[in-house]
C-alpha cells in the first residue's frame, strides 16, 4: 500500500471513529432524557405534569374490560402490578388489544381518569400457530394442577 | 479484457486475481454472465418462498394471516442494511484506492437500497394499523430506519448534483461512510431504548421464537431477495460501466459488433 492510500485509510477510520464517538456521546445524553411512557405508579403518585399529554404503559388487568352497548367507549384498567390507573377510550382498538395485553396509550388525566386519545398493543417477538399455542397452554396448566396437587399433598 | 488502462500495475503476482476486479472491461464481462444467473435463482427461490410462506405456513395465534407480511417486510428491512453496509464498503474502496469499478458498484447499490428500505417502512406500516393501532410512531426503530431512507437518497442526490464524476464520488463516499453509524443505531435501537417495534426474532441464538414451518419461508425469501439484489446490482453496474467508459476503446468495439 503506498503511503497516500494509507494515508487516506487512516483519515476514514478517523472519520468514522470521530462520528460514532460523536453520535455515541449524543445518544447516551438523550437516553437519560427519553421517557417513552409513564407507569401507573408515577400516575398514582403525582409524578405527571397536571393537565399535560403524556404516554401511559402498562398491562391491562384481567376481567377489567367494560364496553358500553350500542358505541366505541371502553373502559379497563391499567396496571404495573403496584398500581392501578382506570382508561376511558372512545375509538377502534387494536387487533391485539385483550386483557393482559401491554399496551401503550396516550391521553390526559380528568378527574384521576385517564381519557385516552389513541391506544396502541405491543407485540412481541414470538410467532406460533394456534395449535402450538393451545398445546403450550395446555402443557403450562398440566404444570400447574401438578404442582398444586404436589404441594396439597404434603 | 487487454484494454485495462484504469487499474493500477499489479505489484506482486498474488495480486494478478485481486486486480481484475479494477478492470471495467472485466468487470463487465463478468457481470452480464451473472445477472441473469442470479435473476432466475431469485424468481425460483421467490416463487417457492411466497408459496411456503403464503399457502404452506399455518397463520398466527394472535394475528391470524396479517402476520405474513413478515415474509416481505423482514427480507426488506435486512436488504436494506446489508445493502447500505455494501454500498459504504465499495464507496470507502473507492475513496481509498480511487478504484473507478468501485465508485460505480456504490452508485449501482444505492437506489435499490432505497427500495428496499421504502419497502421495508411501507409493509411494516401497512402491518402496524392492525396489529398496534397506527400507521406510524416516532419510536426509535422507525425513526432510524426512515433515516437510512434519507442517507440513500441524500447519497444518490449528492452524486447526481455534482458534475465531476471523482468529486462527486469523493464527496458521496464521505456521507456513506458517515452514515454507517446508523446501522448499529437500527439493529440495538430495540434493546437500547423502549419501543414499540418488537424486538428480533431470528437472531436470538439457542431461543427460536418462531414456528419452524414459519421460519423456512422467512428465510427462503431472504436468500430470494438476497439473489435479486446481486442480479440487480450486475445489471445497474453493466449500465453504469457503458456510460462511464463510453469514449473507452473496449465500449466502441462493444457497440459496433
Amino acid at each position: 500500500m503506498t503511503p497516500r492510500r494509507r494515508q487516506r485509510l487512516i483519515l476514514v477510520g478517523l472519520l468514522l471513529l470521530g462520528v460514532g464517538g460523536a453520535v455515541a456521546l449524543a445518544l447516551t445524553a438523550l437516553n437519560q432524557n427519553i421517557n417513552l411512557f409513564y407507569s401507573p405508579t408515577q400516575v398514582v403518585a403525582g409524578e405527571v405534569p397536571k393537565g399535560a399529554t403524556f404516554r401511559l404503559g402498562g398491562m391491562v388487568v384481567d376481567g377489567s374490560v367494560r364496553r358500553n352497548p350500542g358505541d366505541l367507549e371502553v373502559w379497563f384498567d391499567l396496571t404495573d402490578t403496584a398500581e392501578v390507573v382506570t382508561v376511558r377510550y372512545d375509538g377502534i382498538l387494536p387487533d391485539l388489544f385483550r386483557e393482559g395485553q401491554g399496551i401503550v396509550t396516550t391521553g390526559n388525566l380528568v378527574d384521576g381518569r385517564f381519557v385516552a386519545q389513541q391506544v396502541l398493543a405491543k407485540h412481541d417477538e414470538t410467532y406460533m400457530p394456534p395449535e402450538v399455542h393451545e398445546a403450550l397452554r395446555q402443557a403450562n396448566a398440566d404444570a400447574y394442577r401438578d404442582q398444586a396437587g404436589k404441594s396439597s399433598g404434603q | 479484457m487487454s484494454s485495462n488502462n484504469t487499474a493500477p500495475a499489479p505489484t506482486g503476482r498474488r495480486w494478478v486475481w485481486f486486480h481484475r476486479f479494477g478492470s471495467p472491461a472485466w468487470i463487465y464481462g463478468f457481470s452480464t454472465r451473472w445477472a441473469p444467473v442470479c435473476g432466475w435463482i431469485a424468481v425460483v427461490l421467490f416463487a417457492a418462498g411466497l408459496y411456503l410462506g403464503l399457502v404452506v405456513a399455518p397463520p398466527d395465534y394472535q394475528m391470524g394471516d396479517s402476520y405474513r407480511i413478515i415474509y416481505i417486510h423482514v427480507p426488506s428491512a435486512w436488504l436494506s442494511m446489508s445493502s447500505y453496509a455494501a454500498m459504504a464498503v465499495a464507496a470507502g474502496v473507492g475513496l481509498v484506492w480511487h478504484l473507478k469499478v468501485a465508485d460505480l458498484v456504490a452508485r449501482s447499490i444505492a437506489p435499490l437500497g432505497a427500495m428496499f428500505t421504502f419497502c421495508a417502512l411501507f409493509t411494516g406500516s401497512l402491518w402496524g394499523k392492525p396489529t398496534w393501532g397506527t400507521y406510524w410512531v416516532w419510536d426509535a426503530r422507525l425513526t432510524s430506519e426512515l433515516v437510512l431512507l434519507f442517507l440513500f437518497i441524500g447519497y444518490m442526490a449528492l452524486s447526481a448534483a455534482i458534475e465531476d464524476r471523482r468529486t462527486a464520488a469523493r464527496a458521496s463516499a464521505i456521507l456513506a461512510l458517515v452514515g454507517v453509524i446508523n446501522l448499529p443505531i437500527i439493529h440495538f435501537s430495540v434493546e437500547w431504548w423502549n419501543t414499540l417495534h418488537q424486538g428480533s426474532t431470528v437472531t436470538q441464538l439457542g431461543r427460536p421464537t418462531m414456528d419452524t414451518r414459519m421460519l423456512v419461508p422467512l428465510l427462503v425469501m431472504f436468500l430470494a431477495f438476497n439473489f435479486y439484489f446481486a442480479g440487480a446490482v450486475f445489471n445497474r453496474l453493466r449500465g453504469e460501466l457503458l456510460h462511464h467508459e463510453r469514449r473507452t476503446r473496449w465500449v466502441q468495439e462493444l457497440a459496433h459488433g
